[in-house]
């Protein structure tokens, strides 16, 4: 049993090196740190520059997060401290039902919903109301974009953080609460000062997890945020995820040399940039439980 | 007797279809301890805690009657409840700090009520830690978290906590229950000192504890008011045979 154990705990250095094994021809050509930065996708003329897909995958998901955290923290909150029992047991299932959803019929709705009210709705108006600003100008016309992209991904984010912030929030004991009633606070004050402060480390978490569902989330994004390998200078442009680059030419073009190296490599970011951040995120948790404890 | 601090009045407490407390009507003294007693699951604590509009925070729970407070029913429509909370303040059977320092632990009522300056908040967390006898012990690391306390200090801890926001009727639930026997004793003798200035209600299931501490009795069964009087008299000449038979162990 404790071999297995080990066996699961090495998978993930055994993925890093395999992949950087097959990604390593790449890197005799030119080295990591240039390719990084580089904003060339030009396959043919062997060059490679994955700042274009690093740059999708952080537009798509900075703004999956910036619009999930505040409305599902929320929502958490509301569900583990005002909402009676019964509204409470109506409203999870169907909350949880939303993670289980297969992300590909995400997709479909981000095609089908999303990307036209985008094109037909936001962007023009957000042309005339909010035009001077560069974050919300475009000459995209399509609505395939990056906001298309984090809509549909901090749709699919949502259950993840609510029904964990929502476990983590009902775990805190009642009697910490009834310290802070029979104090005389509010019920607000009794949540903002107490109940949040006791959780906060698990909130994180919660946050966390989010994240970790959003940044290698692939299916959904895919199919709307337009796949373009440029760097994304406003959110309705399109852009093109690291995930995405990988699902959609693994398997194709493969003649072309380094073309596989290339995808290997793509790959190796995306686990290296989720491993670091879990482990961030774990430190950040660890010294925020020391604190709260 | 002396004046009444709080004036219980048909008071009836239900959860869902069950009545636990039945029609109460007693007056509870000023600056007095009064003990509440009974076989457990006759009602004390939800009594303590109707009286401070703590019950109803059970989800299903009904109470009717009245609780005259300061010439006003505290469950009066327009009452502010966290007004009567702050006033009428109580103390749980287990400590629970809140997850924060000694020192914030003690000035969070206070901070609530908008006192900010540095200056009063000291002398505050200061007074009051020595009003629940804990201030010695813990005057060198009043920033260290609540939570590495021994239970006992916790206990005097929610105390001091407790008596931050200054009320005037201190409610205790069998506070002494979960500690062990010389942090009782601790808590006890606090207790008898502040009942100078506060009004002291405490439910407690240990006939000695009340026959030590308390001025008068209130004996309730199965969420009844049996017997009420000066503490001498219940216990040396109770009038109810129910409350002789309780007196005399015949059931807990």
């Amino acid at each position: 049993m404790w071999a297995l154990t080990l066996l699961v705990a090495l998978l993930v250095p055994f993925m890093a090196l395999a992949l950087l094994e097959r990604a390593r021809p790449l890197f005799d050509i030119a080295p990591p740190g240039r390719l990084l930065l580089a904003s060339e996708w030009r396959p043919l003329k062997q060059e490679f520059g994955f700042l274009p897909f690093i740059a999708g995958t952080l537009w798509v998901t900075l703004i999956a997060m910036l619009l999930a955290t505040p409305l599902s923290l929320l929502c958490a909150i509301y569900l583990a401290e005002y909402a009676p029992r019964r509204l409470r047991e109506l409203v999870k299932p169907p909350i949880d039902l939303l993670a289980g959803i297969p992300s590909v019929v995400y997709g479909l709705w981000g095609v089908l919903t999303i990307v036209p009210f985008i094109r037909e709705v936001v962007a023009p108006w957000a042309r005339e109301a909010l035009g001077f600003l560069p974050l919300m100008r475009s000459d995209n016309p399509t609505g395939y974009s990056v906001l298309a992209g984090g809509i549909v991904l901090g749709v699919m984010v949502f259950p993840v953080i609510i029904s964990t912030a929502e476990e983590v929030i009902r775990a805190v004991p009642n009697g910490l609460r009834e310290a802070a009633l029979a104090l005389g606070a509010t019920r607000w004050q009794m949540v903002k000062g107490v109940v949040l402060r006791r959780a906060l480390s698990g909130v994180i978490a919660a946050v966390v997890l989010g994240f970790s569902r959003a940044f290698g989330e692939t299916m959904a994004v895919m199919m709307v945020v337009g796949n373009v390998p440029q760097l994304p200078r406003s959110i309705f442009d399109a852009g093109y995820p690291l995930s995405a680059l990988i699902a959609n030419n693994y398997g194709e073009m493969m003649s072309i040399p380094l073309y596989d190296s290339a995808l290997m490599a793509a790959a190796l970011i995306l686990l290296i940039v989720v491993v670091v951040f879990t482990a961030l995120a774990r430190i950040a948790l660890i010294q925020a439980i020391r604190r709260a404890a | 007797m002396e004046d009444t601090a709080l004036q219980i009045r048909g008071l009836n407490v239900a959860y869902g279809d069950q009545q636990v407390l039945r029609d109460i009507t007693v007056d509870i003294p000023a600056r007095q301890i009064t003990a509440i007693i009974g076989p457990s699951g006759c009602g004390k604590t939800t009594l303590l805690r109707s009286l401070c509009r703590m019950a109803e925070l059970v989800e299903g729970v009904r109470v009717w009657g009245q609780v005259i407070f300061d010439g006003k029913d505290i469950y009066a429509p327009q009452t502010e409840v966290t007004e009567v909370r702050k006033r009428i303040g109580l103390l749980a059977q287990r400590p629970f700090p809140l997850p924060m320092s000694i020192y914030d632990n003690v000035a969070y009522g206070p901070r609530l009520y908008g006192i900010r300056q540095r200056a009063v908040l000291d002398e505050i967390v200061e007074r009051q830690l020595r009003a629940a006898g804990l201030w010695d012990e813990v005057k060198d690391r009043l920033h260290a978290p609540a939570s590495a306390l021994s239970i006992g200090q916790q206990q005097r801890l929610c105390l001091a906590r407790g008596l931050a926001v200054e009320p005037e009727v201190l409610l205790c639930d069998e506070v002494t229950s979960a500690l062990d026997p010389l942090s009782a004793q601790r808590i006890e003798s606090r207790l008898l000192e502040l009942k100078a200035n506060y009004t002291i209600v405490m439910v407690t299931h240990v006939l000695r504890q009340a026959r030590r501490m308390a001025d008068y009795v209130l004996f309730l069964y199965l969420g009844e008011l049996v017997e009420y009087g000066p503490a001498g008299e219940v216990f040396n000449n109770p009038r109810q045979a129910r409350t002789r038979a309780y007196l005399a162990g015949e059931f807990y």
